[in-house]
């Protein structure tokens, strides 16, 4: 039909014979519905034909093959660069019909680089000047689209000519257009501002909406400069009867409102009552919005938008409850008590069927986590995971990972319980957290001391179940525990459990770099065992024949005790024997138990494990043991993955080194064939002294300390590599990164660990023995063993028949976390929180402001110039743009010889609007500076009458002298104040 | 800018009408335009008619088989923009009478005429229905 109206329009214009034979647009679209080539064939062909017909000298013909290519190109992803000169030639058309093709055509298809918009600034200023207002519309549409700064430049004063219009129609779109015309050529500020602001004072509800719509967006950018006209906007915000310019207006006040205490006190009754009154949920929401953002110190206020907020979210409407919790999520981290008071609404909407709503709800829960309530928290909420859908279930538990391990876990005092947390969190099937949780796993090693016992045990857990290593997303998870269980063999119970675990035969479904740290790790606990053994057997020797051989484990000892101390101390082994106890016929644990005192986490452990080292290593198990890691790697030798194959080697070569001579000085264990004996163990000591470096947290700053070498260049530009290497896939950097050991905290360790962990022993002892049980009859129990701590009034998540009534599931949910919620609840701490180690900068992140755009800067810096300087300059500028550039720059040079003094007055001036360094100054601000050097506090009051005034005069260049001489005069008498007008305060 | 692209959309994914209040390049609406309507037309009734986006919110809403997608910074009333929908709707109501997708196919340069008249560099400009059909009804019978 469209077609058909068209082609009766041109009809009489056109060649008949062309205009016969040409398809129209409608004919197009027809073609394309009924089309049996395929829509890419027929397009194709459709092409060519506008290729052809667009060439055409015939107006009619040429425009409709520019409306089919439009068409295409709007709908279909059709290129119509190629066209550009023929939409320049349509545009030109006298014919408003074809014009409009055209100007369609150019908004949609040309940008800031399109070569021919050079050739469109007369046709535009043409048609801006048109008397038909249809056509001024077209030009004011195309130019909001596609302005550049030379066009905004060229047709500021048509622009400036449309602003006082009184043809409505064209005047309200003229204003829309000064915001991009702003934002592309900053100096139109100077010529259109007064005109725009004259329109804030128009009667005509169009133009008015237009207006406050562009003060809107502007000041969004900068609210500051517009802080002069709040009284325009206080009374439309009185006044207006109109939803829509209400709202805009509220937005401008909730930008407004912070920088100005006092316009707050007097605007927030109005926006109270509109939210009271009015019926249109938009305009409430409106103020809602206004209210928690920006007037959140006002006690009434925010109580009635509370009210409002809970009214949103026990709504039907999804969209209102939607709302209703962003609006809670903005008020919470100010007033949380809004948030609590109606936490029920809020959980019961984490089981919404929106996952939009779910995710807000999730948000506003994890606002209430606190360090008392964040162990229920988080479990009710990883029951809840386990029953949601992959997606959120992910969502849940990257909240609880990122609130969790927030400021360096500060959040946590139960290290034990959060360790475990992370072991759970890992078993639950959609979990896609690996990386996140391998990076906490290896940080709270690192960090946390006291927790590694617990940590070896999470690891162990997670290790030795041979149904984790198919799932993918647990990999990266398995790298840490099998990092962790060779970091921290020492609290082990059992380390050839742990070998076993990472030598099994299912660590093949692991990727390669995986793999790697799985034997690393088994080399780790290979030496420990190995050097418990020769330990072991030394101190059952020594307590046969002293002499030599207790000087030697003695020495031994105190160094895998002293873990991280210096080297040396080993290479003075004179030293230590002298200095060192000497009670002949101690036993192996004596000593431990006294050379523990150096390291307290490992007091409670040592005994136990001391205990359990004499029943474990044994020489059966030892000579076990290495055949097994030879069974093991053995096939791996053949391995082609270099990271691979050099591990494998490592400890092959091992093997091989220590042996032979291992089983000799073992079979004549107690002969005291020193020499054999000291060859093997002083091998297997240097091993275990070289892994027992511990490994600290390293700070984020750490690599900007190291001195840059000389003659390297880190700056050169490496674009070339990236194009060279693009489709090289990166190989897996690095999985853990080898810190340095950290020293600084480590003597001070509280007191308190050493009582917790014996506090703790008997518990662990309990819980070890429980989950050996468990493994046995694993089938009998339910998976997950923490739910029994929870409580009994909730079910095990587990349960299948639960999965039959998530209905139930809500409630139970909504019950329980009401009751984890609860305020009052005093935070029951079994333990006191470990130490956790910082580094004094590397943890703070530093956040850089972003600077502002420097157009932004531009226009607003002309807009202050206009508001608070004087408007003598928009009547010069106006006639001549040019003019006005130069002496912009004459401004800017004045600017930076004033710049050192500007900056010290900043520190003055009570309100940060009223001075910008990087706004544009002319010689008027320029004087302005110099009286306030004199007198810093005068200047706000002396620009508020400055500005004032400037409004009504006409504006001249002695009238602009003038009203410097009176902006003096007050100079002596008022005190310092922001620019304000005094009727609204 | 408030809203940045208006799009329509019908059940089967496939746009009907693309406004763009800033230049993208057709690469760049190719894959916004598969994005957005893969996230918005798998949602049902009883979800909220909000998807945040990359940086900026989507309002949508759908009459009959067409969706009506509204890009808009995170700045803006949602419930206004929905409303402005609701009247956008209302506005081609009132002219076509009883309007459908095949309307809006086959006259799409009156919806571009009409959305001209609304929302002008992003902001809204009009919000009277006779105001916004006047133009066109003094065109159609020119």
């Amino acid at each position: 039909m469209a077609g058909g109206v068209f082609s009766s329009y041109y009809s009489s214009s056109s060649s008949i014979m062309e205009t016969l034979f040409q398809r129209t647009l409608e004919d197009l679209i027809k073609g394309l519905r009924l089309q049996l080539i395929g829509e890419s064939a027929f397009v194709s062909k459709a092409i060519e034909e506008i290729r052809r017909e667009v060439k055409s000298t015939d107006p009619h013909t040429k425009s409709t093959a520019l409306q089919k290519l439009s068409y295409l190109a709007s709908l279909h992803f059709h290129d119509m660069s190629w066209a550009a000169f023929h939409v320049v030639e349509v545009m030109s058309s006298s014919r408003f019909f074809h014009k409009r093709i055209g100007y369609h055509a150019a908004s949609l298809s040309f940008h800031d680089d399109t070569p021919v918009l050079l050739l469109i600034t007369n046709q535009l200023r043409k048609d801006l000047a048109s008397t038909n207002e249809f056509e001024v519309s077209l030009a004011l549409e195309c130019l909001s689209r596609i302005s550049t700064p030379d066009l905004a430049r060229d047709l500021t004063p048509e622009i400036f000519t449309l602003l006082s219009t009184t043809k409505i129609l064209v005047r309200k779109k003229a204003i829309s257009v000064v915001l991009r015309v702003f934002a592309k050529y900053p100096d139109a500020v100077r010529v259109c501002f007064k005109r725009l602001v004259e329109n804030l004072d128009s009667s005509d509800p169009q133009i008015l909406a237009a207006v406050v719509g562009v003060f809107c967006e502007l000041a969004s950018q900068d609210p500051g400069s517009y802080l002069p006209l709040a009284p325009e906007f206080y009374r439309i915000l009185i006044d207006s009867k109109n939803n829509w310019v209400l709202i805009k207006v509220l937005k401008i006040f909730a930008k407004l409102a912070p920088l100005e205490p006092r316009l707050a006190k007097r605007v927030v009754e109005p926006i109270c009552d509109h939210m009271r009154r009015t019926g249109a949920k938009s305009l409430m929401f409106e103020c809602i919005r206004t209210v928690v953002s920006s007037f959140s110190e006002y006690e009434s206020a925010v109580k009635l938008a509370v009210v409002k907020i809970r009214e949103l979210l026990v709504d039907d409407d999804p969209n209102l409850k939607y709302l209703g919790l962003q609006a809670l999520s903005v008020i919470a981290p100010k007033h949380l008590w809004a948030v609590l008071e109606n936490k029920e609404v809020v959980i019961k909407w984490l089981s919404d069927e929106d996952p939009n709503i779910k995710l807000e709800s999730l948000r506003l829960v994890m606002t209430m986590v606190s360090e008392s309530n964040v162990v229920e928290i988080s479990r009710v909420l990883v029951n809840f995971s386990l029953k949601s859908g992959p997606g959120f279930c992910n969502e849940i538990l990257g909240s609880i990972l990122f609130t969790c391990s927030r400021n360096v876990y500060e959040m946590i005092i139960d290290f034990d319980w959060y360790v475990s947390l992370l072991g759970e969190m890992s078993r639950i099937p959609h979990c896609q957290k690996g990386v996140e949780i391998e990076n906490q796993l290896i940080d709270i090693g690192m960090r946390v001391k006291d927790v590694r016992p617990e940590l070896l045990r999470v690891a162990r857990d997670l290790l030795i179940d041979p149904a984790l290593l198919g799932n993918p997303f647990l990999h990266r998870i398995l790298a840490a525990a099998a990092w962790v269980s060779g970091e921290y063999v020492e609290f082990s119970r059992n380390p050839f459990e742990l070998i076993e675990a990472l030598l099994q035969p299912r660590t093949n479904l692991l990727p390669l770099s995986v793999r790697a740290v799985y034997i690393h790790s088994a080399f780790k606990v290979l030496i420990f065992c190995l050097h418990s053994y020769i330990l072991q057997s030394e101190s059952i020797t020594s307590s046969f024949s002293d002499n030599l051989v207790l000087g030697v484990s003695e020495l031994v000892l105190k160094r895998n005790m002293l873990e991280g101390s210096d080297l040396t101390t080993c290479e003075a082994p004179s030293a230590h024997r002298s200095e060192g106890f000497n009670p002949r016929n101690q036993s192996y644990e004596d000593l431990s138990i006294e050379n523990g005192g150096d390291r307290t986490i490992n007091d409670g452990q040592t005994s136990t494990r001391a205990f359990s080292e004499k029943n474990i290593f044994t020489y059966e198990s030892i000579i076990n043991l290495i055949n097994q890691v030879e069974l093991a790697l053995g096939p791996l030798t053949g391995s082609h993955d270099a990271e691979l194959l050099e591990r494998t080697r490592h400890i092959l070569c091992f093997i091989e080194l220590i042996k032979g001579e291992i089983t000799e000085c073992l079979v004549q264990k107690g002969k005291t064939l020193e020499s054999e004996e000291m060859k093997a163990s002083k091998i297997i000591k240097l091993m275990s002294d070289a892994f027992s470096e511990e490994l600290g947290p390293v700070s984020v700053s750490a690599q900007q300390r190291v001195p840059i070498p000389e003659g390297l260049v880190l700056k050169e530009n490496l674009d070339d590599l990236e194009t060279i290497c693009a489709d090289i896939q990166v190989p897996p950097s690095n999985l853990f990164s080898l810190g340095s050991p950290y020293y600084g905290e480590e003597v001070g360790v509280s007191p308190f660990g050493l009582q917790n962990k014996e506090e703790s022993e008997p518990s662990n002892e309990a819980t070890f023995l429980l989950t050996e049980h468990r493994k046995l009859h694993g089938l009998y129990y339910l998976a997950s063993e923490k739910n029994e701590i929870v409580g009994n009034d909730y079910p095990p998540a587990n349960e299948p028949k639960l999965q039959d009534n998530p209905k139930n599931d809500t409630e139970d949910l909504v019950k329980l976390t009401v009751q984890s919620l609860a305020t009052n609840k005093k935070p029951n701490h079994a333990k006191t929180r470990p130490v956790v180690v910082k580094l004094d900068e590397g943890d703070l992140v530093t956040i850089t402001a972003k600077r502002p755009e420097t157009k932004d800067d531009l226009v607003s810096g002309a807009v202050r110039e206009v508001l608070l300087g004087s408007d003598t300059r928009t009547a010069t500028s106006q006639s001549n743009p040019s003019d006005k550039s130069s002496s912009k720059r004459k401004g800017k040079e004045k600017l930076n010889v004033d710049r050192s003094e500007l900056k010290e007055n900043l520190g003055d001036s009570e309100t940060p609007k009223q001075e910008n360094p990087s706004s544009r100054k002319n010689k008027h601000r320029t004087i302005g500076k110099e009286r306030r050097h004199n007198s810093p506090g005068k200047i706000g009051k002396e620009r508020e009458e400055n500005g004032q005034k400037g409004k009504q005069k006409s504006s001249h260049r002695h009238a602009r002298h003038k009203a410097r001489h009176r902006a003096d005069a007050p100079l002596n008498v008022v005190s310092q104040t922001p620019v304000i007008p005094d009727f609204l305060l | 800018m408030g809203i940045r692209f208006i799009l329509m959309v019908n059940k089967q994914g496939q746009t009907r009408l693309a406004q763009y209040y800033e230049y993208l390049t057709i690469e760049e609406r190719r894959a916004l335009e598969g994005e957005i309507v893969r996230k918005c037309l798998a949602r049902n009734e009883q979800q909220c008619s909000f998807v945040e986006h990359r940086n900026y919110k989507i309002v949508y809403r759908r009459y009959a088989s067409l969706f009506f997608l509204v890009g808009v910074d995170n700045e803006e009333n949602e419930l206004a923009i929905l409303e402005f929908i609701h009247l956008l709707v209302e506005t081609m109501d009132r002219h076509f009478g009883n309007v459908c997708e095949l309307d809006i196919m086959f006259h799409l340069e009156k919806a571009h005429f009409m959305l001209e008249e609304m929302v002008m560099n992003g902001c809204i400009v009009e919000t009277s229905k006779s105001n916004i059909l006047a133009p066109i009804q003094l065109m159609d019978k020119a």
